[in-house]
């Protein structure tokens, strides 16, 4: 203590001094900084919430209403929750292009930032399913037999309308289940999450996380661009039906054509 | 035209309509053949036989078949070796196959294909092209063989006396008659009578509704409304000895409806909190049908469209069903888990003969 004393009179002591004073700010200010950021980010919400409430009336609320009570022409989506609307509208699903028995996928019109508004907003309206972080859906570290499981699973919640390996099929007065390959991972936990038009939800109570990601990995096995199918073409995976057709119109064609060329009368030197 | 002939002469209508009735009446040649046999067409001889260039050209083409499919068996054995199992590579429009499997199927359809088309080209060009004519004999006996089978025939008949020995014929009826009641009464062995095996479920009161995802007890809070579960009675272990046998006829679907939207009283008396639980089993013929549309309610059968509607006590508002899914009354027990009340009022599934 008596040398630190001794030597408070040296020409440096200012600085050190000074260097002490910083340090303790800046340590201060770490500490104290979380809760401002906190406060930021609580700011950037209801940011959020005010661009997407114009984002909304203007795109969604001539079918949802201005509050997204929702009309004759559109759904309540009070409780639908950010999960529901980052698919619909980060599938372009929504908005819907014109009246009609189905909302199908097609380019985006909102960017993602504009999305996540809308959902700021509409997740605003009444508490409902979070957009999923990436590890609830990640499909790594699932093994072989885990994959399989989720073949059953699949067939046992999802195979009646979207085909054993989720080619997608017809429903009734010109709706249908749509084909599921190349679907985003995120898109396909989010639609399980919150259902989606006519397709019932598969909430945590009744499919609990592991098993949807078990889904999405068996999807991502069976049918993607990259999916290998050793057999070959599989004629859009539709069983016995495309297969038949296939049979008895271009194989049955090819093969009459050929006896028709074998039984043919040969061609002669002269004009008869 | 028929008419105005016939009224002139005294002769009937076919013959007379046909005009060489008519020019050469007296023909007796043509009345008995009246469409005669126009024989071949006169011989016309082909490229090939006439220029001898032609047919080198021809012999040429032949043997390139033969050469294409003796280049597609090397081409089989060399991709036999080259090509690991697992080789998987891209190939429009087919996507990605196994470069095995594709180059063996090719090269050995092209192998065996362009025999036949060699053979056939060899055939249809080169070799004798001259039309043949092959008669067939007539189908008829000859009168001595007729009179000569009909004579055995007599003779046995009357070496039989079957005429005159009354007894035997009887009895010998009798056995035959009797003979295929032993076919008859074997095919009772084809299986068990269904017995009322028909119109029992599992289910019965206090059983719980197992999640078939979770293999846990359903409770009332984990079906929300718009969400769609399949439940098996509690006891029914996957894999074990009866349970394909069992849940054929167990299966559940259950949804939640708000109880205002529930139409049929007996329905809602039957429900839980706007939660009810419907056999899984078309009642057309028995295809599982769940295709469950949660804005409108209808469960689609993917068999024959059959189309119920849930928030009218399954109702069939469209196909070929006969009746309504049979509900399975629910409720919850202490635990607050959803158990049944009981088993289902009427049989599941398809109809049959003795249901009522």
């Amino acid at each position: 203590m008596k040398k630190l004393s001794a030597r408070r009179r040296h020409p440096l002591a200012a600085i050190v001094v000074l260097l002490f004073a910083l340090a303790a700010t800046g340590g201060l200010y770490a500490a104290f900084a979380p809760a401002g950021q906190a406060k930021a980010e609580q700011s950037n919400l209801s940011l959020d919430i005010e661009e997407g409430k114009k984002l909304f009336a203007v795109g969604c609320s001539s079918c949802h209403g201005t509050g997204g009570q929702g009309t004759s022409d559109g759904p309540s989506l009070v409780g639908v929750g950010a999960a529901s609307v980052d698919f619909q509208v980060g599938t372009g699903r929504m908005p819907m292009q014109a009246p009609g028995a189905q909302a199908p996928k097609k380019p985006k019109v909102y960017t993602e930032e504009e999305t996540r508004q809308l959902a700021a907003f509409v997740a605003s309206l009444g508490a409902g399913p979070e957009i999923p972080k990436p590890e609830q859906y990640s499909i790594k570290g699932l093994t072989g037999e885990e994959i399989a499981a989720g073949g059953d699973l699949f067939r046992q919640n999802c195979a009646q309308c979207h085909n054993f390996t989720g080619e997608g099929g017809a429903l009734t007065k010109g709706k249908y289940a749509p084909n599921l390959a190349d679907v985003d991972p995120k898109h396909i936990y989010e639609v399980m999450e919150t259902g989606s038009q006519a397709m019932p939800s598969f909430p945590e109570g009744i499919m609990p996380e592991k098993e949807k990601r078990q889904i999405i990995a068996y999807l991502d096995q069976v049918n993607t661009s990259e999916t290998e199918n050793p057999g070959g073409y599989g004629l859009g995976g539709f069983g016995p039906v495309s297969e038949g057709l296939f049979a008895w119109t271009i194989v049955l064609a090819l093969l009459i054509g050929i006896t028709v060329w074998v039984a043919a009368r040969n061609a002669k030197a002269r004009k008869s | 035209m028929s008419s105005e002939h016939g009224s002139e002469k005294n002769v009937s209508d076919d013959d007379k309509s046909l005009p060489e009735t008519q020019d050469t009446a007296a023909g007796g040649e043509l009345e008995k053949h009246p469409f005669a046999d126009p024989g071949l067409p006169h011989h016309e001889p082909r490229i090939q036989d006439i220029d001898e260039r032609a047919a080198k050209r021809s012999e040429r083409v032949v043997a390139l078949f033969f050469t294409i499919s003796m280049l597609a068996t090397v081409a089989f054995i060399v991709s036999f070796v080259v090509f690991p199992i697992d080789k998987i590579f891209y190939l429009w429009p087919l996507g990605h196959i196994s470069a095995l499997n594709f180059s063996l199927g090719l090269s050995l359809g092209v192998a065996l294909f362009a025999i036949g088309v060699g053979a056939v080209h060899w055939s249809r060009t080169l070799m004798d092209g001259t039309e043949l004519v092959q008669e067939r004999h007539p189908i008829d006996s000859t009168p001595d063989e007729k009179a000569a089978a009909l004579a055995t025939f007599a003779k046995g008949a009357e070496d039989s006396g079957l005429g005159r020995r009354k007894l035997i014929r009887n009895t010998m009826f009798g056995a035959l008659a009797l003979v295929p009641l032993s076919g008859v009464v074997l095919l009772r062995d084809l299986g068990p009578l269904p017995e009322d095996k028909l119109r029992h479920t599992m289910w019965r009161r206090g059983l719980k509704l197992i999640n078939m995802n979770t293999n846990e007890p359903l409770r009332p809070e984990d079906i929300t409304v718009g969400s769609l579960s399949f439940a098996k009675p509690e006891g029914l272990e996957e894999g074990s000895h009866d349970f394909h046998r069992e849940i054929a006829k167990a299966a559940l679907m259950l949804v939640r409806l708000e109880p205002g939207d529930i139409k049929d009283k007996q329905e809602l008396d039957w429900s839980h909190e706007g939660i009810v639980a419907y056999s899984k089993i078309c009642t057309h013929v028995g295809c599982p049908v769940s295709l469950y549309e949660q804005q409108t309610h209808h469960v689609l059968c993917p068999c024959h469209q059959s189309t119920f509607d849930l928030s009218d006590g399954a109702r069939v508002i469209f196909g070929p069903a006969g009746h309504p899914l049979p509900q399975l009354a629910i409720t919850v027990n202490d635990e607050g888990e959803l158990v049944a009340r009981g088993d289902f009022a009427e049989p599941v599934g398809p109809s049959f003969w003795e249901r009522g």
